[in-house]
C-alpha cells in the first residue's frame, strides 16, 4: 500500500466506462458494463475468480481482443482523454508500448522462442522511435539495467529459455517500460513464478512505478498480491463489476456478498490446530531417496543433476504431509518416485512393510493399487474422450473386478465426492475445473488405496473452488483414515491441510516437523524467506483484519 | 554439435548396410533369370552356364553378396549387364539432369508455396483462403503426367513458349537450359506447392495464437512484420521438415516426368534398367537414392539447430 492519491481534479490516465465486451456470433456478453478509472501513479487492482472477465478487460483496453471471437458492443475507454474505442488500428499501434504497455502471465510462452531477447526489446524501439543501431542497443541495455538483470551484455544475445523464469519476466518489464509509457497493464505477471521471485517481480514494478509515475492495472486472482500492492480494488464476477474502493476498506469492510465469500475463501497461513497422532501404523516410509539425471556425452564428460538427495520421511494412516519447495526443489521428483513412475537411484521406499523402490514392473503391479495420484491439471488429467464412469472403473477393472461392478462403485464414489450419480455417463468437458478435479479424486479413489499423492491438486483451481476440493480431501480423510502426500507450492494450502510439513530446497530437505512448528516457527533460513515471501502474510482475509502479529 | 554430426554421420553407416542387404536380397530372390536374359531365347545351357560363372551368379550367396561389399566399398558399382558400361559412369551421366531438375522444382515449390501458405493463414477463413485451399487439393490430386500433357499443350503447342521435350544442360548455357526446365520444374513443382503451403498455411495459424505472437502486437508491430518476423520464423522447423521428406518423394515425380517431356536423367535410367532387368543398374540406383534420402534427413537434422535455438544436440 502506497500513500493514498488525491482525486478529482486529476484526469485519470485511463478512464474505462460502461465497456461492454461480447460473442459477435452469438451475442453472448462477456464484459456487461465494466467503469473503471486509474489516476497517475496509482495501482488498480482488478481480482476476480477465472472466467471473471478481468483479462478481457486489459485486452479490450489494448485493442487485442482477438478478431471475430470477441468484440466491443459499446461503451468507451479513454487512455489520458483520447477515446480509444473506435480508434483505427494505427492509432492504436502507435499507442501501444509508448503510451500503454502490457506484460503477460507466462513471460516464457509471451517471448518469441527463436529471437535473442535483447532484440525482443529493440523491436519496441524500431516500431515507435527513429535511431541508430547504436543509440538502440544503448538504450536497451540500460534499461536491462534499470530492471536489474545481470550481465546484461550477455543476456541481451540470450534466448528466452537460457534465462530463468524471473530474469524473463524483468525482460519482458523492461520491454514494456522502455518508452516510459503512462499505463502499464499487468495481466497476472506473477502466477507462473514462485514466490521469492514473485516478491522480487513486485519490488521491481513498484520501484519502476515511482521512478516514472507510471499507473498500473494490476490483475490478479491472488488476494495476497492485492494486499501488498494495491491502492484500489475492483472486484469482478461474471463480466460485471461488484464493487471498487480503496485497498483498506474491501479486505476491511466488503460491502458485496461476492467479495465477502472470496475473501473468506483465501486459506489462512495460520497452520490449521493440530490433530492428534492416534495412529502409530505407518503405511509410507521413504529413506535416503536420491534422484539423479545423468546426461551421456559422446566425447565430453558425463553431466549429473541431482533432483533429489538424502529424502527421508514418513507417513502415518490418515495423516497429511505436505512437501513444500519452489519449482526445481525435487518436491514433484519425489512424488514420482514414490509413486514409481520414476526409478530412484538409491534409497528405499516401503508401502507398510513392502519394500517397492527396487520391484520390477510386473512385481510391483499388486502394489500399484495401494498407492494413488491425484494431477495438478484436472483438464489434461482425464482422457476427454472417455465418460467419467469407464475412466472411474478403468482401474478396479484391471485389477480383476468384473465390468458392472466397478460401474457401480464408480456411482457411490461420484456420491461420495458431492457429484450427481448420473455425471458417471458425461464426459470431462461437460465439468467445471473444480468438478473435474473432484471426479480425478474419485478415480484416485477408486482403487482403495492406503495412500493418496496429490501433486499441486488444487493449484490450477480458483480459492472459492480450492477451499471446497480442501475440504472435500480433509472429509475424506477422516471417513476413509487414507494417508495424504501433498505437494504443493503454496504456503497457504499447506498450513490449512498438512500435519507434517517437509520443506525442499534444491533437492534436498532443509525443514522436516509439525506443520504448526515448520510455519509458526521456522528454524531454517530458507523456510523463513519462502514464509517472509508469501503476499499478504499481514492480512487475515477470511477475518477481514490484519494479523497483530506478523510472521 | 559436432559430436552430434560425427554421431550421425556413424549412425549412417549401417543403415546404408542393411539397404545394401535389402537390395541384394531383393533382387536374388525374385523370379527371373538374368543370364537367362542376357543370353537370349537360343541359348545353350552351356552358354548361359558361362554367362553365369562370368557374373559370378553360380556362387554361394554369401559370397556373392561378400564379393559385392567388397566391390562397393572400392565405389564400383558393377558392370551394365545390358550395356556393359560400368554403373557409376551411367549414373554419373544420368544425374546432371536430374539433380538439377530436382534443384530447381524445389527452389520453385519454395517460393511459391511458402507466400501462397502465409496468405491463406493470414486471410484465414476468407475467400483468399478458400482459394488456396483448393488449389491446393488440386496439385495433390492431378496426376502429374497429365499436368505435364497440359502445360506442353498450352505453353509449348499453343503459345510456343517453350520447346515441346528435350534438356540442355546448364553447362551449354542458362538461356537453353531455363527454356528446356520450365515446364517439366512446374509440373514436377505442382504437388511439392500443395504439400508446402498446406504445412506453411497449417503450422502459421498454430503460431498466430502463440502468446508471443499477442506480445508483439502489444508492442505495437504492424501486422505484416508480425507476421513474418515472429510467426514464419517459429514455423521454420515444421515447413522444413516437410520440404526434406518431398524431396525424397521427388525421386518417384521424377520418373514421370522424364518421360513425358523426355529428359536423359536417372528416371529414364531406372524405368530402362527394370525393364531390362539389368540387376547391377537397379541396385547401384536403389542404394544412390537411399543414400540421397540418408544425406538429406541428416541435413534437416542439423538444419533445426540453426533455425531454433532450443534445439541443441
Amino acid at each position: 500500500m502506497s500513500d493514498p492519491v488525491t482525486r478529482d481534479p486529476v484526469t485519470p490516465v485511463l478512464a474505462v466506462t460502461d465497456l461492454r465486451v461480447h460473442l459477435p456470433a452469438s451475442r453472448i456478453q462477456v464484459l456487461d458494463g465494466i467503469s473503471l478509472d486509474i489516476l497517475p501513479g496509482e495501482t488498480l487492482c482488478l481480482v476476480g475468480e477465472s472466467g471473471s472477465g478481468k483479462s478481457v478487460t486489459s485486452l479490450a483496453t489494448m485493442g487485442l481482443l482477438p478478431k471475430k471471437a470477441l468484440a466491443i458492443a459499446g461503451g468507451s475507454v479513454r487512455l489520458e482523454g483520447e477515446e480509444l474505442v473506435g480508434a483505427s488500428d494505427a492509432r492504436l499501434r502507435a499507442l501501444r508500448a509508448s503510451r500503454m504497455a502490457m506484460i503477460f502471465q507466462e513471460p516464457m510462452t509471451a517471448l518469441n522462442p527463436v529471437m535473442p531477447v535483447g532484440r525482443q526489446i529493440e523491436e519496441v524501439l524500431k516500431t515507435h522511435m527513429h535511431l541508430s543501431a547504436r543509440e538502440r542497443r544503448e538504450k536497451v541495455l540500460a534499461m536491462m539495467e534499470q530492471v536489474h538483470l545481470p550481465n546484461i551484455e550477455r543476456v541481451y544475445g540470450s534466448y528466452p529459455h537460457q534465462l530463468s523464469g524471473g530474469q524473463r519476466q524483468r525482460i519482458m518489464i523492461a520491454m514494456a517500460l522502455i518508452l516510459d509509457p503512462k499505463l502499464l497493464i499487468a495481466d497476472e505477471p506473477t502466477t507462473a513464478l514462485d514466490v521469492t521471485t514473485q516478491k522480487q517481480i513486485l519490488k521491481l514494478i513498484k520501484e519502476m512505478q515511482e521512478r516514472m509515475r507510471t499507473s498500473v492495472l494490476f490483475i490478479t486472482h491472488d488476494m495476497g498480491v492485492v494486499a501488498d500492492i494495491a491502492d484500489r480494488v475492483c472486484v469482478m464476477h461474471h463480466g460485471q463489476m461488484v464493487e471498487t474502493g480503496a485497498v483498506a476498506d474491501i479486505l476491511r469492510s466488503p460491502r458485496e456478498d461476492y467479495t465477502r465469500r472470496l475473501l473468506s475463501a483465501v486459506p489462512s497461513l495460520t497452520p490449521r490446530p493440530p490433530r492428534p497422532d492416534a495412529t502409530r501404523e505407518k503405511v509410507l516410509t521413504v529413506s535416503e531417496l536420491a534422484k539423479t539425471y545423468a546426461q551421456r556425452s559422446l566425447f565430453g564428460p558425463k553431466r549429473e543433476t541431482v533432483a533429489a538427495e538424502e529424502v527421508s520421511f514418513t507417513l502415518g494412516r490418515g495423516r497429511t504431509l505436505g512437501i513444500v519447495g519452489e519449482s526445481g526443489s525435487g518436491k514433484s521428483t519425489v512424488a514420482r518416485c514414490v509413486m514409481r513412475l520414476i526409478d530412484p537411484t538409491s534409497g528405499s521406499i516401503r508401502l507398510g512393510t513392502q519394500e517397492v523402490s527396487d520391484l520390477s514392473p510386473a512385481t510391483l503391479r499388486p502394489f500399484r493399487k495401494r498407492i494413488q495420484m491425484i494431477f495438478q491439471d484436472p483438464y489434461r488429467s482425464l482422457n476427454p474422450r472417455i465418460n467419467v464412469g469407464e475412466s472411474i472403473a478403468e482401474g478396479p477393472c484391471n485389477f480383476g473386478l468384473p465390468k458392472a461392478q466397478a460401474l457401480r462403485r464408480a456411482r457411490e464414489l461420484m456420491t461420495l465426492v458431492g457429484l450427481p450419480e448420473d455425471a458417471v455417463e458425461r464426459f470431462p468437458h461437460q465439468f467445471s475445473g473444480g468438478q473435474r478435479q473432484r471426479i480425478a479424486i474419485a478415480r484416485a479413489l477408486a482403487m482403495e488405496p492406503d495412500v493418496l499423492v496429490a501433486d499441486e491438486a488444487v493449484s490450477a483451481l480458483d480459492v472459492s473452488v480450492q477451499a471446497q476440493v480442501l475440504d472435500l480431501l480433509a472429509d475424506l480423510q477422516t471417513r476413509l483414515g487414507i494417508a495424504i502426500l501433498f505437494i504443493t507450492h503454496d504456503l497457504r494450502v499447506a498450513a490449512q491441510i498438512c500435519d507434517d510439513v517437509v520443506v525442499m530446497h534444491k533437492g534436498r530437505i532443509v525443514e522436516h516437523g509439525t506443520a504448526e512448528d515448520v510455519l509458526a516457527r521456522p528454524r531454517a533460513d530458507y523456510t523463513r524467506d519462502l514464509l517472509a515471501a508469501a503476499p499478504g502474510r499481514h492480512w487475515d482475509f477470511a477475518n477481514f483484519r490484519p494479523l497483530e502479529t506478523a510472521v | 554439435m559436432l559430436a552430434y554430426t560425427l554421431r550421425r554421420i556413424l549412425a549412417a553407416i549401417p543403415v546404408m548396410g542393411v539397404v545394401a542387404l535389402f537390395v541384394f536380397l531383393l533382387l536374388r530372390l525374385t523370379p527371373g533369370d538374368p543370364a537367362a536374359i542376357i543370353a537370349g531365347d537360343t541359348a545353350t545351357p552351356a552358354q548361359l552356364e558361362a554367362i553365369r560363372t562370368s557374373l559370378g551368379l553360380d556362387k554361394p550367396i554369401p559370397v556373392q553378396f561378400a564379393t559385392w561389399i567388397g566391390q562397393l566399398a572400392q565405389g564400383d558399382l558393377g558392370t551394365s549387364l545390358i550395356s556393359k558400361t560400368p554403373v557409376t559412369t551411367l549414373i554419373g551421366q544420368r544425374l546432371g539432369p536430374t539433380l538439377s531438375l530436382a534443384l530447381i522444382t524445389m527452389v520453385l515449390s519454395i517460393l511459391i508455396a511458402v507466400p501462397m501458405g502465409v496468405l491463406a493463414a493470414w486471410k484465414h477463413g476468407t475467400l483468399i483462403d478458400s482459394l488456396v485451399m483448393a488449389l491446393c487439393v488440386l496439385g495433390f490430386s492431378v496426376p502429374v503426367f497429365v499436368i505435364g500433357y497440359l502445360l506442353i499443350q498450352v505453353f509449348a503447342i499453343q503459345l510456343r513458349w517453350f520447346p515441346v521435350q528435350g534438356f540442355s544442360s546448364i553447362v551449354n548455357g542458362l538461356g537453353p537450359f531455363s527454356q528446356r526446365a520450365t515446364l517439366p520444374a512446374f509440373t514436377l513443382a505442382s504437388i511439392y506447392v500443395a504439400l508446402i503451403a498446406r504445412m506453411t498455411r497449417a503450422s502459421l495459424l498454430d503460431v498466430l495464437g502463440e502468446d508471443y505472437i499477442r506480445t508483439a502486437r502489444a508492442k505495437g508491430v504492424a501486422e505484416r512484420k508480425v507476421l513474418f518476423r515472429h510467426a514464419l520464423r517459429n514455423c521454420a522447423v515444421p515447413i522444413l521438415t516437410v520440404i526434406g521428406t518431398g524431396f525424397a518423394l521427388l525421386i518417384s515425380g521424377v520418373v514421370v516426368t522424364e518421360s513425358v517431356f523426355n529428359i536423359p536423367g536417372l528416371g529414364r535410367l531406372i524405368v530402362d534398367a527394370v525393364l531390362a532387368r539389368d540387376y547391377p543398374v537397379i541396385q547401384g540406383l536403389i542404394l544412390l537414392t537411399s543414400g540421397i534420402y540418408v544425406l538429406i534427413n541428416l541435413l534437416v537434422d542439423l538444419s533445426y539447430s540453426l533455425l531454433d535455438p532450443r534445439i541443441r544436440y
